[in-house]
């Protein structure tokens, strides 16, 4: 391929993933909305309520605040959506290939994921406002606090594969070619459920949902980060909010549950992927109805000190138990 | 500031408190519970002046709140309702007369919808959040 053709399908494998993510985040936030009010023996607003916001708030007046460091304060939001839709570029959407093929690994994932946050923070202090600090302040908290477990479930994953005699076992072609679950015994199985615990309890605090939103706080902070932006600014943040929902759950289900209907089935290319692109999509829609909606709906909000001992104690405990299992499992067919 | 139709489908409200007894709070509150479930027609509470279309006042507006309600008022972004809630907002109510109001809510910002009650009930509230919209479409009629 020459040059121009590889600039050219990046652009538009980038404009397509940008519409992706736009479209799907925004409908998969208003399935969460509408499953979080059934749960609550509410009717909830309509599946395309987010789309209504956006539209909504696009319309609004953009204020910035006296004291706001103007640049900043309308970069964070922009940084914040374009760093959402990079990571959504790295990561398999159901049979079709990475825009960036082979050129990301998980850790590149996991680094990147910390950039939406800290635009976020960024935009916080720019912001000028007491509330805003408190908020990115326990924003960088909440990010070094689930850092821990992440990292956990990423290098368990990536060992074992490497110990099973993968080559490469932090590339995500890597570990969709050999779905986790047919390389271990009954003893890494059940390291890599609690693993995927883990990962399932990571999404909220990335997302921000309650019971790890104490950054966004609305009942203390008034919305914490985002309490001064309005607006076109506040409607980016919304829609950067429905991109990582996405980003989150394929993830997951790029380590977890790679399978494609495609392998099962026989059916023709150009079906497959369709196939595999709904299957994708219903991988997700359960992903993240289990990690985000059933959790934020059960669950009270954290306290700050509280989150800090919940990843690093709890789930650091519960990771390096689920590591354990996993060596185990390897050297088990040593012994 | 172009008003569409988005605004009646996704109308966020803060709640001020410019001194009220706490009477149209809990009313308030009862109106956004599962039964009436006011999220149906994309109606919530947000935290932050910010990022509300609506704000709803109640109390009598004390002194003191005199110039915190100018200054939330200010803080809401361009197009706007303000909605009074309770007859202390709308007159001064129980505490008519009073030597230590500034009030009612009229004299210090621009009202739309007044709801009347002491305090309202949650159906009245929705009532008035109903005919917010309708002005909030009356408007957009005489801009278009
Ligand atoms: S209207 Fe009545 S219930 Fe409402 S704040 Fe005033 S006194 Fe209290």
């Amino acid at each position: 391929m020459s040059l121009v053709d590889t600039a050219l399908a990046v652009v538009l494998g980038t404009l397509a993933m940008a519409a992706f993510g736009f479209v799907a985040g925004l409908t998969v936030l208003g399935i969460d909305r509408k499953l979080a009010a059934h749960m609550q023996a509410r009717i909830g607003p309509p599946i395309r309520q987010p789309f209504i916001d956006v539209a909504k708030l696009l319309r609004k007046e953009n204020v910035v605040p006296e004291n706001a460091i103007p640049w900043l304060f309308h970069a964070a939001p922009v940084i914040a959506f374009a760093s959402t839709i990079t990571i959504l570029l790295y990561l398999p959407i159901g049979g079709i290939a990475p825009v960036f093929g082979g050129a990301g690994d998980l850790i590149l994932i996991v680094y990147l994921l910390t950039v939406p946050a800290l635009a976020m923070v960024a935009g916080g202090f720019a912001s000028g406002s007491p509330y805003a600090t408190i908020g990115a302040q326990r924003e960088m908290v909440i990010l070094m606090a689930y850092e821990l477990p992440l990292a956990i479930a990423v290098i368990a994953i990536a060992w074992r594969l490497a110990a099973a005699g993968v080559a490469e076992p932090f590339s995500l072609a890597a570990i969709a070619a050999n779905p986790v679950w047919g390389v271990v015994g009954p003893l890494g199985i059940v390291g890599f459920a609690i693993l995927f615990v883990i990962l399932a309890w990571v999404t909220p605090a990335e997302l921000s949902r309650v019971p790890f939103d104490a950054q966004e706080a609305e009942t203390e902070l008034a919305g914490g980060l985002l309490v001064e932006y309005s607006g076109k600014n506040f409607a980016l943040f919304y829609m950067a909010q429905g991109v990582k929902t996405i980003v989150m759950a394929a993830l997951a289900v790029a380590i977890f549950l790679p399978w494609n209907l495609s392998d099962f089935v026989a059916m023709t290319p150009a079906v497959a992927v369709v196939a595999d692109f709904a299957f994708f999509l219903a991988k997700v829609l359960l992903v993240a109805f289990f990690s985000v909606s059933l959790i934020r709906v059960s669950m009270a909000r954290f306290r700050i000190t509280q989150i800090v001992s919940v990843y690093w104690l709890w789930f650091g405990v519960l990771g390096l138990v689920g590591l354990l299992l996993i060596v185990l499992d390897a050297y088990a067919g040593v012994w | 500031m172009k008003l569409t139709k988005s605004f009646n489908r996704s109308l966020w409200a803060f709640h001020f408190n410019s001194g009220s007894c706490n009477g149209c709070e809990i009313e308030i509150v009862a109106a956004i519970t599962p039964r009436y479930d006011p999220e149906r027609f994309g109606i919530k509470l947000v935290g932050s002046p910010r990022h509300a279309d609506l704000l709803i006042v109640t109390g009598p507006v004390v002194k003191k709140m005199r110039d915190r309600l100018l200054r939330v008022y200010e803080q809401v972004p361009d197009p706007k309702v303000v909605m009074c809630v309770g007859v202390c907002g709308s007159s001064g109510g129980p505490f008519y007369d009073s030597y230590n109001l500034d009030g009612p809510v009229d004299d210090v910002i621009p009202v739309d919808v007044y709801v009347p009650g002491c305090p309202p009930r949650p159906e009245a509230i929705i009532y008035g959040v109903v005919r917010a919209q309708e002005k909030l479409e009356r408007l957009e009629g005489e801009r278009a």
